[in-house]
């Protein structure tokens, strides 16, 4: 036995920081307000930095999420003394790594509280232009994120040649501009025209200097929208009779379809039932991938309870985490094998919406009923309907009806708790994760075989190192 | 009499922070009430004999009885707020200079319109308003004339009691839910009773306009935990799935026996509630509609004992189907008992004095502390006050 206590807190303490940075985003949750989720999520950075840095930096090349990556990658270019050579080699990859997978203007966002926070070490500089520098299209950047882009090169001391370089510090320096892109911004300070071909964010405030009215403008800015755009700007277009707009749901990922899926209201859905639920099982095949049908009998609590409304920064999140996850369930289950016991005890999820308590422990008790292989909890962990039922129930399950771990029984938890630095826990036996988003379910359930305490600190390296190693090739 | 709250079961708690609820439940609601609220914004309420009084009143209740369970139309549910500015002042037929006139009042052939908590804190605050009845010399002349006059006490609106906005905001409301107990570091708050589910949703968010007595804001602002009440099953009584789920429908069984038996009993088991009938609630022309009845009810006045006030709508069974309770502080059931008491004794120092088993020097320094002081001749206070100090 060579665990020594340390190693057991050390593993518990990587995890911890693995479920808050998977589920917290900084904003106000049901339970939570945004300045407790931030507070909550600052202390557990500077615990881990100080006291795991490596396990703290390896975390990027696991799934969390992109609010978190920012925070780390930050957090690592900020405090850097006493790191040797060869670890800020190591972080530096890591971190180029990720932020090549982080959307552009969160990647911009960073940059600026860095030159907020004047850092501007080798290091940092020589990010900022390697992430630069591998930018597809630095032309269409200059335009979409202008003050982003100027932010970031004045901090790093750079000036682009040519016109790139007069586009951003003094743009009417040039008559005209070779670059059409270039080119037709200029032209849309005064030609409505060229407005149409400009990407929607910078269009929109040309549209509005133009006074062009907001139907004709999205009708024409169509074919420019970015894909989430176009999903996010669906429902207003077709209020404003701008029909054109319309995303193509087949191609959606599988949580934020759940999402857009529950933002209609009852009558859409009913109307278009087979329209969605098509795409919620297309896409939950594709997040499935080679696992599909894989997972024999599968039952899943789904928590549909008021409490999984989420907040007004993240409406309806839990929820839709839930029915993305009964769809994926689905998907990974053998045909036919897969059961969905939702909260409220209602069978059609098209139609869920947040209301009512959280009788957990019942659910549980229906869903070990029908004697699945696997049984998989997604809910936030308040358990109230009566409070800790659930616990008692899994409690004596696991001592006295299924000592020998028959049934795998994984909690996924898509809401951090502040005040508990983790995810809520259900109960001793029962491995916890946090999730973000349903498409890596199947990876936490590979996880979260560390929570239940059985392998130890040195395979959580080993799965680490895996995994970074995976990141890096990943190019 | 009791309260009768028969078609009500208890539900799981739910707490947060020192605030725990708990839901009470109806299997069908009750036939052909309905509550609703009506935003008020007139602060002076006519109590009909010319007189007038000021008073915070955040909302009202709309009360609709009618011989079948259809929703009937809320006529003017609503009235935007009061204000007088230039632009209003200018179209006289808009100012709506008005006092809302009594406690209770028809709108309606079916409906009626109350104050919610006001008729049971004005049952309080009227308990021997009159003073005394029997002009013993010591009383004075301000006594005599003007009785307890201006009688005030002391309560605390919902949102200013710590946690309690917090609370009903996360909790989460059950299917069939037509009321709720609060308890602030497991001290019973308050209990709230509508006839209809879908009234109390409607009516969930205003019990943080509601008022809350003095012991209730110390002990939320005190910031206590509510205790963890848990009950676990033990793991060698069940030998299959089946044994689980009767021992969960066991513990559930248990806690409602727990809830109703000894957390709700100073309210629940309270024998000498002093019932007022205040307005009868009838359908006319209807044939065997239901019949109700509006009441407040005041406790016993025990000190040291939990003592509440409220309102409540009665059926003809004496069964509950709207309640509205405030729990009294220590002091405010001391000002009660030490009326009661002086009242039973025909207002005679000496006689309650006996009967409380004390000086009378010392029963007037009782009263003097109260608040009561003014009620006794200024020279019989300094006599009592120099007798004590000898």
């Amino acid at each position: 036995m060579t665990e020594t206590l340390a190693d057991l807190v050390a593993c518990e303490d990587a995890l911890m920081f693995v479920n808050a940075a998977m589920t917290s985003t900084g904003q106000r949750e049901h339970y939570d307000d945004a300045a407790g989720q931030r507070l909550s999520l600052d202390f557990l950075h500077a615990y881990m930095r100080e006291n795991y840095r490596e396990v703290y930096a390896a975390a990027l090349a696991l799934d969390v999420n992109d609010h978190n990556a920012a925070l780390i990658v930050r957090s690592l270019l900020v405090h850097t003394a006493g790191v040797p050579d060869d670890r800020r080699r190591a972080e530096g990859a890591l971190i180029a790594r990720r932020l090549r997978l982080l959307p552009a203007p969160r990647v911009y966002r960073l940059f600026r509280e860095l030159r907020a926070a004047r850092v501007n070490n080798r290091r940092t500089r020589a990010i900022i232009r390697d992430w630069l520098a591998a930018r597809p299209d630095p032309a269409f950047d200059a335009v979409k994120y202008r003050t982003a882009l100027k932010t970031a090169l004045r901090h790093i001391g750079l000036r682009p040649d040519g016109e790139l370089g007069d586009f951003l510090f003094c743009p009417a320096s040039r008559p005209r501009y070779e670059t059409p892109i270039l080119e037709t911004w200029r032209r849309a300070h005064f030609e409505k025209r060229a407005v149409y071909e400009l990407p929607y964010t910078v269009a929109e405030g040309f549209a509005a200097r133009h006074g062009i009215p907001r139907a004709q403008f999205l009708e024409r800015i169509e074919p420019n929208l970015t894909r989430l755009e176009r999903l996010r700007l669906q429902e207003s277009a077709r209020r404003l009779g701008a029909g054109s707009v319309a995303a193509d749901l087949a191609t959606m990922p599988l949580t934020r379809l759940a999402s857009y899926v529950l933002s209609l209201p009852f009558a859409d859905r009913a109307a278009r039932r087979a329209e969605l639920t098509g795409a919620l099982r297309a896409a939950a095949l594709r997040a499935a991938g080679r696992d599909a049908g894989t997972w024999g009998s599968v039952s899943a609590v789904l928590d549909d309870s008021y409490s999984s409304r989420g907040s007004g920064q993240k409406p309806r999140r839990p929820l839709a985490v839930a029915l993305a996850s009964s769809f994926l369930l689905a998907a990974l289950a053998a045909p036919g094998r897969y059961r969905a016991h939702w909260l409220s005890g209602r069978a059609d999820e098209l139609m869920a919406h947040p209301s009512g308590p959280t009788p957990l422990g019942d659910r549980v008790l229906d869903a070990l009923d029908d004697a699945p292989d696997r049984l998989v909890l997604v809910t936030d962990g308040w358990d109230n309907a009566p409070d800790g039922l659930a616990a008692d129930v899994l409690r004596v399950w696991r001592t006295r009806l299924d000592p020998g771990g028959a049934v795998q029984i994984t909690h996924l938890n898509p809401v951090y708790d502040a005040e508990g630095y983790d995810v809520r826990r259900l109960a001793p036996g029962v491995p916890t994760a946090g999730l973000r988003d349903a498409e890596n379910l199947p990876s936490l359930v590979e996880l979260a075989r560390f929570a239940e305490g059985r392998v130890g600190l040195a395979d959580l390296r080993a799965h680490l190192d895996a995994r970074v190693a995976r990141f890096l090739e990943e190019r | 009499m009791t309260l009768d709250l028969t078609g009500l079961t208890t539900g799981p708690a739910q707490t947060r922070g020192s605030l725990r609820l708990v839901p009470l439940l109806r299997d069908k609601p009750v036939h052909g009430l309905r509550l609703d609220r009506r935003a008020h914004h007139e602060d002076v309420v006519d109590v009909g004999d010319g007189t007038y009084y000021a008073s915070y009143i955040p909302h009202a209740y709309v009360l609709r009885w009618t011989g079948d369970d259809h929703a009937t139309a809320a006529y003017g549910t609503r009235l935007a707020a009061a204000k007088a500015d230039k632009a209003d002042r200018e179209r006289p037929a808009r100012i709506p200079v008005r006092a809302t006139r009594r406690m209770a009042r028809r709108t309606g052939r079916d409906r009626l319109r109350f104050l919610p908590l006001h008729l049971a804190v004005e049952g309080y605050l009227a308990l021997h308003f009159g003073g005394p009845e029997i002009l013993w010399e010591e009383w004075s002349r301000r006594a005599v004339a003007r009785g307890l006059s201006p009688r005030e006490e002391a309560a605390y609106l919902g949102w200013s009691v710590p946690g309690l906005d917090d609370a009903l905001r996360v909790f989460e409301i059950h299917p069939g839910q037509c009321g709720v107990a609060v308890y602030v570091a497991d001290a019973l708050a308050s209990v709230f009773v509508v006839p209809h589910p879908g009234d109390y949703r409607a009516l969930h968010p205003t019990l943080v306009e509601d008022l809350y007595g003095e012991l209730v804001h110390r002990h939320a602002a005190a910031g206590l935990p509510a205790a963890a009440l848990t009950d676990p099953i033990d793991p060698a009584s069940v030998s299959s799935l089946a044994d689980l789920r009767a021992q969960a429908e066991r513990r559930r069984r248990r806690w409602a026996e727990f809830h109703d038996g000894t957390m709700a009993a100073g309210l629940l088991d309270q024998e000498d509630l002093t019932w007022e009938t205040v307005q009868y609630l009838d359908v006319r022309g209807v044939p065997e509609a239901p019949s109700y009845s509006l009441a407040r009810f005041l406790p016993p006045f025990v000190p040291r004992r939990e003592n509440h006030i409220g309102e409540a709508i009665l059926d003809r069974d004496g069964r509950v189907a709207y309640l509205k309770t405030f729990r009294l502080s220590e002091t405010q059931v001391r000002r009660g008992f030490l009326l009661r008491t002086l009242a039973a004794h025909g207002w005679r120092l000496a006689d309650a004095a006996a009967a409380l088993g004390q000086r009378e020097s010392e029963l007037a320094m009782r009263l003097n502390s109260l608040g009561f002081g003014t009620l006794l001749h200024q020279h019989v206070l300094d006599r009592h006050r120099a007798a004590l100090r000898r």
